[in-house]
């Protein structure tokens, strides 16, 4: 017995003796359980190319913060309340399909956060830090600073759950069931936004999207209800993190790549093993119809 | 029945969608009970006018309201069923949830739902036949399948003004037969029945109809407005008698 669990060892030694990957492994978990909440909605309202601007339109922030010394936290929440009023302003106003102008606005904002930071004399160290972040330099501070982000997340979540799902739905079905539309969506866009500044630091901002999206769609794969979609995001996030984890100590590999790599993995596999499933189910329609009297 | 007051009441009406007029000079008074039948081809202004009375488009120029306000501005007591109802193969939600979301106006962010509530979300289930497939994801379901869900979820908000957008389409004869008994059973309860629909044979119970083709062509009880020279001007041609 004694035997096969020194076999097992591998799987968790690394966390028990090294503190600097138990906090990684900790503040990991933090993101996956924030991205699975505010994914879930990413995912069922379909604001993933949105979701990757809001992601890149925090870098300016980030870089400019870096560049006077101030936490790069309080930098990226300000590059995303004006993304944000960004994304707001083109969907209502601008004459193009909003992906094209989304799109341009969030190349624009990587092509910026890029100049400022060439600007600071560690550019290299500063920008590959901000695109793919730092998971293996967590301090207790930062874990403090997640379950705030965790708490009002969830209350987000928690208060106007209904409207999002309404929402994802119709948007005429939630306006006619007497709720406003632009404030939940600003709302939605808001907690998304808390979500990415919430986690950039662990995965960077390129990949962010991966832990906001991969495992709320292997959720919404899996799920036939919201909670449940919600609930498999989560446990397939964490359980990300600790496989990405594991990889990165013991092949040396990019922490946070590797995170969110095993989470677009683990959606692929889900996908293919889900497929027959999925076929089956429409082969069926026409039968089912005959019957629904 | 319950005594009968206006619900509907709309006077030089012109709607349309931005600057577009597609429909003007609607007048009309409607009473709790009665049935309003729209009829007209694709773009003659039948959604729009539901659109409008629902209070998801504004109108253009004239007056309206619905139970006395602006429309829109009580979405405990107006039910709207759009034409193409969602059908997305992402959303987890099985049939039951969809329905549920019928009595979110009445529950707005905080209340629980109660007993009472998932009383009403079974009986609109039964009274549209979506009983047996409540459990299945809306993925999952056949268009006629996904229609009567819908069609549940308007009639679980118990409203009082009931707007229907072809709610027959993608139904079969039982289900038509069903969703006209349904209507009958709601006018039944005081509720006022706005429905837009391609078949004259929809218009026989009505209240009143009104003919659409960009303009009001008709409208008054079917016996008036469904005239041979009225559904010539709608729909271009005449029924075969």
């Amino acid at each position: 017995m004694i035997s096969q669990f020194a076999l097992l060892e591998p799987l968790w030694e690394p966390f028990s003796s090294n503190e600097f990957l138990r906090n990684a492994l900790l503040a990991s978990s933090l993101v996956a359980i924030i991205c699975a909440i505010a994914g879930t909605y990413v995912v069922l309202r379909g604001l993933s190319f949105i979701g990757d601007a809001l992601a890149h339109g925090v870098i300016p922030g980030i870089a400019i913060a870096l560049l006077f010394g101030v936490p790069g936290v309080i930098g990226a929440a300000i590059g995303a309340v004006v993304m944000m009023g960004g994304v707001a302003t083109i969907t209502a106003k601008v004459r193009l399909s909003s992906d094209t102008a989304i799109g341009l606005l969030f190349v624009g904002m990587l092509a910026l956060g890029v100049i400022i930071t060439s600007r600071s004399t560690s550019f290299v160290g500063d920008i590959t830090r901000i695109l793919f972040g730092e998971l293996l330099g967590v301090a207790a501070a930062d874990l403090g600073w997640q379950i705030v982000v965790l708490v009002v997340v969830a209350g987000i979540a928690i208060v106007a759950h209904r409207p999002f799902v309404l929402m994802s739905l119709d948007d005429g079905l939630a306006r006619t069931s007497g709720f406003s539309v632009k404030f939940f969506h600003g709302l939605m866009l808001a907690m998304v936004a808390m979500a990415i500044v919430g986690s950039f630091q662990l995965v960077g901002t390129l990949l962010v999207l991966g832990m906001l999206i991969a495992p709320a769609a292997t959720g919404a794969l899996l799920a036939r209800r919201v909670s449940t979609m919600m609930a498999t995001a989560t446990v397939f996030g964490v359980v990300s993190s600790y496989v990405g984890l594991l990889a990165s100590y013991h092949f040396d590999l990019a922490a946070g790549a590797s995170i969110v790599f095993t989470a677009v993995y683990l959606f692929g596999f889900v996908a293919v093993l889900t497929i027959p499933r999925r076929l089956r189910g429409h082969r069926e329609l026409p039968h089912q119809h005959e019957h629904a009297h | 029945m319950p005594t009968s007051h206006v619900t509907i009441s709309a006077s030089q009406l012109d709607i349309g969608h931005g600057l577009h007029t597609v429909a003007h000079d609607i007048n009309m008074q409607m009473h709790s009970g009665e049935l309003l039948v729209l009829i007209g081809t694709n773009g003659s202004g039948k959604s729009t006018l539901l659109k409008t009375l629902a209070g998801m488009i504004a109108p253009i120029r004239g007056e309206v309201t619905v139970l006395g306000t602006q429309p829109g501005g009580s979405p405990r007591r107006v039910a709207y069923l759009p034409q193409h109802p969602v059908s997305s193969h992402t959303l987890p939600l099985r049939a039951r949830d969809i329905v549920a979301m019928g009595r979110y106006a009445h529950l707005g962010l905080f209340r629980r739902a109660q007993k009472a509530d998932r009383l009403i979300v079974e009986d609109t289930m039964h009274r549209t036949g979506a009983t047996e497939f409540a459990e299945s994801p809306l993925r999952d379901l056949s268009g006629g399948q996904q229609q009567r869900t819908h069609l549940a979820q308007v009639l679980a908000r118990q409203a009082e003004v009931l707007l229907l957008d072809e709610p027959t389409a993608g139904l079969d004869l039982s289900g038509k037969y069903a969703i006209a008994e349904i209507i009958a059973a709601e006018r039944a309860r005081g509720v006022t029945v706005v429905l837009a629909t391609h078949d004259l044979q929809d218009a026989e119970s009505a209240t009143a109809v009104m003919l659409l083709a960009q303009r009001v062509v008709a409208f008054g009880p079917p016996s008036v407005a469904l005239s041979d020279d009225n559904v010539r001007a709608c729909f271009g041609f005449t029924q075969p008698h």
